[in-house]
């Protein structure tokens, strides 16, 4: 028996830490955040205008990316609207019921407008937003997953294929060897979009441009919390030619501005402009970043429950209305906007229809 | 056995967890404060009486991993360390959905014919490791993690291939609404928006009655725990080793297979986003922390499962991270295995004090006889 449960105790320890690594960067961030948890808005913000609920997707707030990108929207809407506001943050592999009882709380305290960030909150919304009629719900990236339609939940969707054309049409035009890379955090159909944008602006420019496509997980959500697989994965395609390689990977994008970095090569940031939060030593190696304005989404949301009109059912931000694009912070492709923009007006104008599947 | 050893070993199995519980509520308070977090409002958030909502979260939570922590506990008995019980309910779970998904069967035979898919699968992905065992010597540990690493690829590989597209990811068909379990509502004791405790929470029930028969009632539960306990002696008192590890094996994953499903019947209704992972894992530690008795690992799931679901508003009330938790569960576990030594050092001392005073009140007699 003892033999067996000291052997025991080492094969669960193991196992933590096996399946902990990608948690442990998460436990990190997550010590920072509590560090500087004063920095939140919500933390501060008293005045008498809405009262927001934010419930974030796995790695939350301080992830530089997507959740960042929720929470600069909900930064401006307290300013804007003088509003307050709760932050929710999801743990790693939790219940579907969690999510659940984090939108339940949130509604129990009367906040109204509550938002879900990331697909995963489709099905606990659907469930929680027939009991609170009067309270406005949002899903970013999210989809009804019933075929009853709520008159109370507002389905925030992006055009991310026409935001990877774009900076796909950069890479193509600073590219020296026509090979390009692209990682993507999870081989999922949203994931996919941003794939499928990429090589298509790649392709516009010079259709004899190679793109290699390097995905860390083929189905685990922890593909978007794993900078080791970023790494890995883009090192990968830096080592096979590519020298620009663009990652749509939530939190694991900070390896592979690491391996740009190592292999003094460029890399394309997604979701927020990562050039503003990388270290400065990765900086000179972010070329640009696809945008995709969560913020911006998020901030329409609440306008749209002060106004008394609240989205519902599907909303798309696409290019003509900025809800997708590309950032220039650190001037590397400011000679070649003139360009970009070019393509932006035909995808504007529907003379490019950007592919959504590669 | 007498009085006196009674209450020792009561107080062996009583004592070791509550130490190993105090042990663990300090280190997290240490924690949270260095965090610069307020330990009051921590234990505040923890400890409130549950709503009846979080009742109902926590049932169903400590159903799952009550059976996850008994498909460890099997083959922990025989020494076997299956850490592969995340990949074989994944694996299952994924095949049991499809089935279900299909509908070839009406409605609750849907359920019965899902449940037998579940555990069949849970079982062969398991046995693939008992066989690499017994045939080529390969250690379970590695083989399960590999099978684990497979088994995810697998799925997400078979769910982007052949799954429902919806929204921006896949899922299997949804079951239809005659093969829905309504789950139970304790005569109207849970309202609507508490939700219920899952129908097939009761397979949990049911495998730990059973286990505990099949374990300590049966031949084979006997040459499980004499293997277990030390295999030469099994082998010498004529034992199929090899049949045992492979069919302790299968025992495991088939019930590692129904980890999901008292979850897909009773809410989830397809796999996709409502897919709990990392059940897999929590049950080595349930099963560790209840000892590998059925009484313990429920005690150890009821646990797990309050510390999970009392967290999840954290955040919310307390500006602390849910992640917390985990720290917490990880060192119970620690503690756990450090207590129950301590306390069975102690135990073993007592026992031979108590020998060496009785030899010297025999030996005195014998003495006595002499002269």
């Amino acid at each position: 028996m003892k033999r067996t449960a000291r052997f025991a105790a080492v094969g669960v320890i193991a196992a933590l830490a096996l399946t902990g690594c990608g948690k442990n960067d998460d436990d990190g961030d997550d010590n920072e955040n509590g560090a500087d948890a004063n920095a939140s808005v919500c933390e501060s913000a008293d005045g008498d205008g809405p009262a927001i609920g934010l419930a974030y997707d796995v790695g939350g707030r301080g992830d530089q990316s997507f959740n960042d990108s929720a929470y600069a929207g909900l930064e401006n809407a307290v300013e804007e609207y003088d509003a307050t506001c709760v932050e929710g943050e999801a743990t790693d592999g939790e219940a579907e019921s969690a999510r659940e009882d984090r939108l339940r709380n949130m509604a129990d305290q009367g906040l109204n407008p509550i938002i879900g960030v990331g697909f995963a909150y489709s099905e606990s919304v659907n469930a929680v937003a027939p009991d609170f009629p009067d309270i406005s719900f949002a899903v970013i990236d999210g989809f009804d997953p019933d075929t009853e339609p709520n008159d109370n939940v507002a389905y925030l969707g992006f055009a991310e294929e026409q935001g990877s054309f774009l900076v796909g049409v950069a890479a193509a035009l600073k590219t020296e060897t026509d090979q390009l890379g692209f990682v993507g955090g999870v081989h999922n159909d949203l994931i996919k979009k941003f794939e499928a944008g990429f090589v298509a602006g790649a392709t516009a420019v010079n259709p004899d441009i190679k793109v290699a496509v390097n995905y860390i997980e083929e189905s685990d959500l922890a593909g978007f919390n794993d900078p080791e697989g970023g790494n890995q994965a883009a090192t990968a395609l830096y080592e096979g030619g590519a020298d620009i390689v663009y990652h749509a990977s939530g939190a694991s994008g900070s390896g592979v501005f690491e391996a740009a970095a190592t292999a003094d090569a460029w890399a394309i940031g997604v979701d927020s402009d990562q050039y503003l939060t990388a270290p400065a030593d990765q900086q000179e190696h972010i070329l640009t970043s696809m945008l995709k304005r969560v913020d911006v989404a998020t901030f329409n949301m609440v306008e749209s429950v002060v106004d008394g009109e609240p989205l519902t059912s599907y909303v798309v931000y696409d290019l003509s209305q900025d809800g997708v694009g590309y950032s220039t912070s650190g001037g590397f492709i400011d000679d070649i906007t003139t360009d970009i923009d070019e393509y932006a007006d035909q995808i504007i104008s529907g003379e490019i229809q950007v592919p959504t599947a590669p | 056995m007498n009085a006196g050893t009674v209450v020792l070993k009561v107080g062996q199995a009583v004592l070791a967890p509550l130490i190993a519980l105090a042990f663990a509520v300090v280190v997290t308070s240490v924690i949270v404060s260095v965090a610069g977090s307020s330990v009051s409002e921590f234990w505040e958030v923890m400890l409130e009486p549950p709503s009846k909502r979080s009742w109902v979260n926590i049932l169903n939570q400590t159903s799952m991993l009550f059976l996850a922590g008994m498909a460890a506990a099997i083959a922990f008995r025989m020494n076997l360390f299956n850490i592969g019980i995340e990949g074989q309910y994944l694996l299952a779970s994924y095949c049991a959905a499809v089935v279900a998904g299909a509908a070839l069967l009406p409605g609750k035979l849907n359920v019965a014919a899902a449940v037998v898919v579940a555990m069949v699968v849970g079982a062969v992905w398991a046995g693939i490791a008992g066989v690499l065992k017994v045939t080529r010597g390969v250690s379970e540990v590695i083989s399960t993690i590999m099978l684990n690493a497979i088994a995810l690829t697998l799925v997400g590989w078979l769910l982007n291939q052949y799954g429902d597209s919806a929204g921006q990811g896949r899922r299997t068909t949804p079951i239809p609404e005659s093969s829905r379990l309504d789950g139970f509502s304790f005569f109207g004791y849970f309202a609507q928006a508490d939700g219920r405790v899952w129908t097939l929470s009761f397979v949990a029930i049911v495998v730990g009655v059973v286990l505990a028969v099949v374990i300590n009632r049966t031949r084979f539960g006997f040459d499980l725990r004499a293997t277990g306990s030390n295999d030469e002696a099994a082998v010498a008192s004529g034992v199929g080793i090899k049949k045992m590890v492979v069919v302790a094996m299968l025992l495991s994953g088939g019930v590692a297979g129904l980890i999901w499903l008292p979850a897909f019947f009773g809410d989830g209704y397809y796999y996709g986003t409502p897919f709990q992972s990392n059940l897999g894992f929590t049950g080595l530690a349930v099963a560790l922390l209840g000892r590998n008795r059925p009484i313990g690992v429920a005690v150890g799931a009821l646990l797990f499962a309050w510390l999970s679901v009392q967290a999840n508003p954290l955040q919310l009330f307390a500006d602390i991270s849910p992640s917390i938790v985990q720290v917490t569960q990880g060192v119970v576990v620690l503690a756990v295995v450090a207590a129950y030594e301590v306390v069975r050092r102690f135990g073993v001392a007592q026992e031979q004090r108590s020998i060496r005073k009785a030899l010297q009140r025999t030996g005195r007699l014998e003495e006595g006889a002499a002269t």
